[in-house]
């Protein structure tokens, strides 16, 4: 909204906040009669600012009552306007400032409609953002694949190098013959291994986007190391003959797993690219419409997580489900997500669409 | 909008009477976070505390060896989302207070001078993760005090600043008032010291002032003060 169409509300009212203007004797009891007047004023400052609290708490007695507070903001700010040039250092205008500072609180607040706004993110905007991060996405996907190639490459010419990426334990195990993953039920119960896994991840995804923030450097180390360590500890697995058995533990809740953490990784690029090349000019507010629009994808990255999270703890670790199953699972959650956010799930038909 | 040498935020208004919102400084934002952590700090220890003592069945704090899942379900995990959630479910609650912000006389509020949208707010808290490296929220105090408006990570990337709340600011005294206040300074010396002892503390609570110095000098003072709309 453009404040200056609306800047006659007020004809004439001065804007400057400090330094009395310098009097003669004639303005000095012109001054004098206006500061009277002005103090006659404070009942009416008390009630709009009692209304202006009460509203702010939603206690509105009627339609005539909220309204009022639109009369009431002029009125202080008109107030206001004199005792800065009249009083500038007095009690009444720190009270007039605070007085103004609530009404405008008050009246900008926008209207609180939990339902509806988490409906519309999570139909609309979501989708939308998914949309406009295409590009991110693919080349957080593309160093993501790369560097898990890199990883496999690594390991499988340079087993040693497996040090770098994984746990003594993680080799040993694997060493031995074993999947770190085997008997993983035996010593934690499903509820809790879902719950730190999804925790863990939500978590890794969290920083993937803050860490945009240096320039999107942070975010390209997360991804390149995440992508390291998948292709290293495959590699290593192929090498023992384990690599079939860790790709059934993966693939129920990898596809979406994997692909979230491209999708956060993609939101925090798109942080790191507002900084640096600014689209909007200044650098800082770049970075804040940058970071309150990639967010949002972080939200569906944690209700995905959620859902990985649990297959990875109930059915990923059991011996029972055949590959076909894991398959069915992996593949189509993944598709689930894909259709959620390119928007096919949650599109509505063009006659309930409403106006362009 | 601007900021004018660090002190205020200049907001315009549909007026043509800017809004000037005093920016709080590093001091004020730690103080806030203090009383803030030891809330949720008691809050997490509180549950923890009640909850194990349920779940083990006698008094004891201590962790089960092989912790099972109602372990986790009822006394972690309640415990951890009270202390993560804490600032991001009562900036909401509060519009953009906390209890450590509320006394520290601090609110957060987006730069158009309103009280901060869901989104800032999760924005805000989640780049927490940022703020809070190495320790003791060293990224976010260092930014907090190298930047002009004193803001750390979480605020640049949400788009919003602490600011006083000035909610102590007290309506000046009503001209009829005023004259009561000048009779009772002009009959000062008149009166016995109880009576004019009792009269200045009722006055001076009418406009939310608490005679905290009782001595008869402080109260005329204060009520001279008050005569002269507290000209400073």
């Amino acid at each position: 909204m453009s404040t200056d169409a609306l800047r006659p509300a007020i004809p004439g009212a001065p804007t400057s906040t400090d330094a009395p203007v310098p009097s003669t004797p004639s303005t000095a009891a012109r001054d004098q009669a206006l500061k009277a007047a002005l103090l006659q004023r404070s009942p009416i400052w008390k009630s709009a600012d009692d209304r202006a609290k009460r509203l702010a708490h939603g206690r509105a007695k009627d339609v005539a009552d909220a309204a009022q507070l639109a009369d009431d903001y002029r009125l202080l700010a008109h107030d206001l306007a004199r005792a800065r040039r009249l009083m500038p250092r007095s009690r009444t205008r720190d009270y007039l400032e605070a007085a103004y500072a609530r009404a405008h609180s008050t009246l900008y607040r926008s209207a609180w409609h939990p339902g509806a706004a988490l409906l519309s993110l999570f139909r609309d905007e979501i989708p939308e953002v998914t949309r406009g991060l295409a590009p991110h996405i693919a080349w957080a996907t593309a160093i993501f694949v790369l560097t898990a190639f890199a990883g496999y490459w690594m390991v499988h010419t340079y087993p040693e190098l497996i040090g770098l990426f994984a746990s003594p334990d993680l080799v040993a195990t694997v060493e031995r013959g074993h999947l770190w993953t085997e008997g993983i039920l035996n010593i934690v119960p499903s509820s809790v291994l879902s719950l730190q896994i999804l925790t863990n991840n939500i978590v890794v995804s969290l920083f993937a986007y803050c860490a945009g923030f240096v320039f999107g450097l942070g975010t390209l180390y997360i991804l390149g190391l995440n992508g390291l360590t998948l292709g290293a500890v495959f590699a290593f697995s192929a090498l023992h003959g384990l690599d079939a058995g860790l790709f059934r533990f993966i693939v129920p809740h990898g596809c979406v797993e994997l692909s979230v953490m491209c999708l956060s990784g993609a939101a925090g690029a798109a942080v790191g690219e507002a900084l640096v090349r600014p689209p909007h000019g200044n650098r800082m507010e770049s970075f804040r419409m940058a970071a309150l629009r990639s967010g949002k994808l972080l939200i569906a990255c944690a209700v995905l997580l959620v859902g990985s999270g649990l297959i990875e703890g109930y059915v990923s670790p059991r011996h029972d489900i055949p590959l076909w199953a894991r398959l069915v699972i992996g593949i189509g959650y993944w598709l689930l997500m894909v259709a959620y956010l390119t928007g096919q799930l949650t599109r509505r038909s063009s006659n309930t669409a409403g106006p362009p | 909008m601007s900021t004018h040498g660090a002190r205020d935020l200049i907001i315009d208004s549909v007026t043509g009477v800017e809004l000037a919102l005093p920016i709080a400084g590093p001091g004020a934002r730690c103080y806030a976070f203090l009383i803030d952590w030891h809330v949720r700090a008691i809050l997490f220890a509180a549950w923890y505390a009640v909850a194990a003592i349920i779940y083990n069945g006698r008094w004891s704090f201590a962790a089960p060896l092989d912790p099972d899942a109602k372990w986790f379900m009822f006394v972690v995990t309640p415990a951890a989302t009270l202390y993560f959630l804490y600032h991001f479910v009562l900036e909401i609650a509060m519009h953009g207070r906390t209890p450590g912000k509320r006394l520290a006389g601090v609110r957060l509020v987006s730069r158009d001078g309103g009280p901060p949208g869901v989104g800032a707010l999760l924005i805000r808290n989640v780049f927490r993760l940022v703020d809070s490296l190495p320790v003791l929220y060293g990224v976010g105090l260092v930014v907090t005090l190298v930047t002009r408006e004193h803001v750390r990570i979480g605020d640049m990337a949400a788009g919003t600043l602490l600011t006083y709340d000035r909610s102590e600011a007290v309506p000046p005294a009503h001209t009829s008032e005023i004259e009561l206040i000048r009779e009772l300074l002009l009959r000062w010396h008149s009166l016995e010291q109880a009576a004019r002892h009792d009269l200045a503390v009722i006055l001076l609570s009418r406009h939310g002032i608490d005679a905290n110095d009782p001595a008869d000098a402080a109260l005329r003072a204060q009520l001279d003060a008050l005569a002269r709309d507290g000209h400073k």
